[in-house]
């Protein structure tokens, strides 16, 4: 198989990036997007030229790494597919593919291919976990969760952070990916003490983002490699509400947080 | 900060206003298109129907600001919105590909401000008149059969409530979203209820300038 890849180029950050043109040959069904990706820059190295700079990990769709927008879908044409997951059994011969990063001011190119994703971290940081004290496990059964409960939760944990939702996003917006996290946490027992505190401690987070706003467009469903929802948007906004115009019981003027954290 | 002012200081906060207007918006759209169409029972019916609202001047008034409060509202909001969206994304893609959003969805901060501007040429022609060719006062029946007796403002009423109907189908989904109401139970009904409810409208309002032009009220 025969590929036209035109590809985002840019030096650095402050750089200005513009598409190159590379015909790519010897590439095999069983391929995975990232590895077609690995042939261009094997040959590019050879020819003594700068490799694409792209980001990876585990290859195999769950670390949240790789990400780019190819031929206009974030992930590529396959739904619920990550960028390593992609395989070149989906495209033909004489393709002609335009890849670009993740086009967002929150997240600004780093090179190539490559963003910055940190202001999803300060989100996280923010708010996206559950204070526990460390020690010896709890046993597992001293909580009931019922079946539909942990499935709803876990169908939203299944979240990655790739940023595939603020990329697909016509305005930009991380609600997707912010209404995982609540959702997640929020469903389940161990995420209840915190719940109105983490909603809006995450969203003011997201606010301080260069982050758009949701419109409904549902575009950031449609790309998620994960499938996640837009219910977990619509639990977002109800917990962020809630939690606005709830009066905070601690002189401190912050929602209580769990006794002995 | 007063937790409401913290809230809409959010951009989650801006869109629960919005929601919030809107649906008093739409409300106001629904009741007005029965209003008016009182006038395929009559003149007496309809010019009846617009003495009964200004009965309580007092009332409608209050009637006016809720809904001038409304709108300011939701045309804050959205420039808010839109300019914080805008920023967003500073360097466009060279392909993009849609995969779920509609016509109406990316055209919202178009058939608003159209329908706005609707909305002052509206109130001109049909409620102060000085856009109106022959305006009598208090003979509703008259001057919506004179002023859609011309064909092209029959035509751009008809046109702005298509615009409508496109503004309503988004908002009326998209607000379930703002407010925070989805649940496994109604979810799939909401896409159809929003469908539903813009088609009632376009169709229901522009009954009454096809109406008059057709010659069926005269």
């Amino acid at each position: 198989m025969k590929l036209e890849l035109h590809i985002w180029r840019q030096k650095g950050p402050r750089e200005k990036g513009r598409f190159v043109t590379y015909p790519v040959g010897g590439i095999e069904e069983g391929m995975s997007f990232l590895e077609v990706l690995d042939v261009l820059n094997q040959n590019l190295i050879g020819r003594g030229e700068d490799p694409v700079a792209f980001e990876h990990d585990c290859r195999e769709g769950i670390c949240g790494s790789c990400g780019m927008v190819i031929n206009g879908i974030a992930h590529g044409p396959r739904r619920g597919t990550t960028a390593c997951q992609l395989h070149m059994r989906h495209f033909s011969d004489g393709d002609v593919i335009f890849v670009e990063p993740w086009r967002a001011r929150a997240f600004p190119v780093v090179k190539d291919l490559v963003v910055d994703r940190s202001a999803f971290d300060r989100i996280v940081q923010a708010g996206g976990f559950i204070s526990a004290r460390t020690g010896s496990a709890p046993e597992a059964n001293s909580i009931l969760i019922g079946k539909e409960t942990a499935d709803l939760a876990m169908d939203a944990a299944e979240c990655i952070g790739c940023g595939a939702c603020v990329a697909a996003c016509p305005n930009g917006s991380a609600v997707l990916f912010v209404g995982a996290k609540i959702t997640h946490l929020g469903l389940l027992p161990q995420g209840q003490p915190e719940r109105l505190a983490r909603a809006r401690a995450m969203v003011e987070a997201m606010e301080g983002e260069a982050f758009g706003s949701c419109s409904s467009h549902r575009e950031c469903e449609a790309v998620c490699p994960k499938r996640i929802s837009i219910s977990t948007i619509a639990r977002l906004n109800r917990d962020y509400i809630k939690a606005s115009v709830a009066r905070p019981r601690h002189a401190s003027g912050k929602v209580q947080e769990p006794v002995g954290t | 900060m007063h937790p409401l002012g913290r809230a809409y200081a959010s951009t989650v906060g801006k869109k629960y206003a919005m929601a919030v207007s809107g649906v008093i918006l739409f409300l106001f759209v629904v009741l007005h298109m029965l209003g008016n169409l009182q006038i395929f029972l009559g003149r007496d019916a309809l010019n009846g129907y617009a003495r009964l609202l200004r009965v309580e001047p007092a009332l409608l008034w209050a009637a006016r600001l809720v809904l001038l409060a409304a709108v300011t509202v939701h045309v804050v909001a959205a420039v808010q919105l839109t300019l914080r969206n805008w920023a967003a994304r500073p360097v466009g893609y060279e392909r993009q590909r849609y995969l779920a959003t509609g016509y109406a969805a990316r055209t919202m901060v178009w058939s608003g401000p159209i329908i706005a501007a609707f909305v002052v040429y509206h109130l001109l022609h049909l409620s102060i008149g000085t856009m109106h060719p022959d305006f009598v006062h208090g003979d509703v029946y008259r001057n919506v059969v004179v002023g859609f007796s011309v064909p092209y403002v029959a035509a751009f009423y008809m046109l702005a409530q298509v615009l409508l109907g496109l503004h309503l189908y988004h908002g009326l989904f998209s607000l379930f979203q703002s407010l925070g109401a989805s649940h496994p139970s109604y979810d799939r009904w909401r896409q159809p209820f929003a469908l539903a409810a813009a088609v009632v409208i376009v169709l229901g309002s522009c009954s009454v300038p096809a109406a008059v032009l057709a010659g069926t009220v005269r």
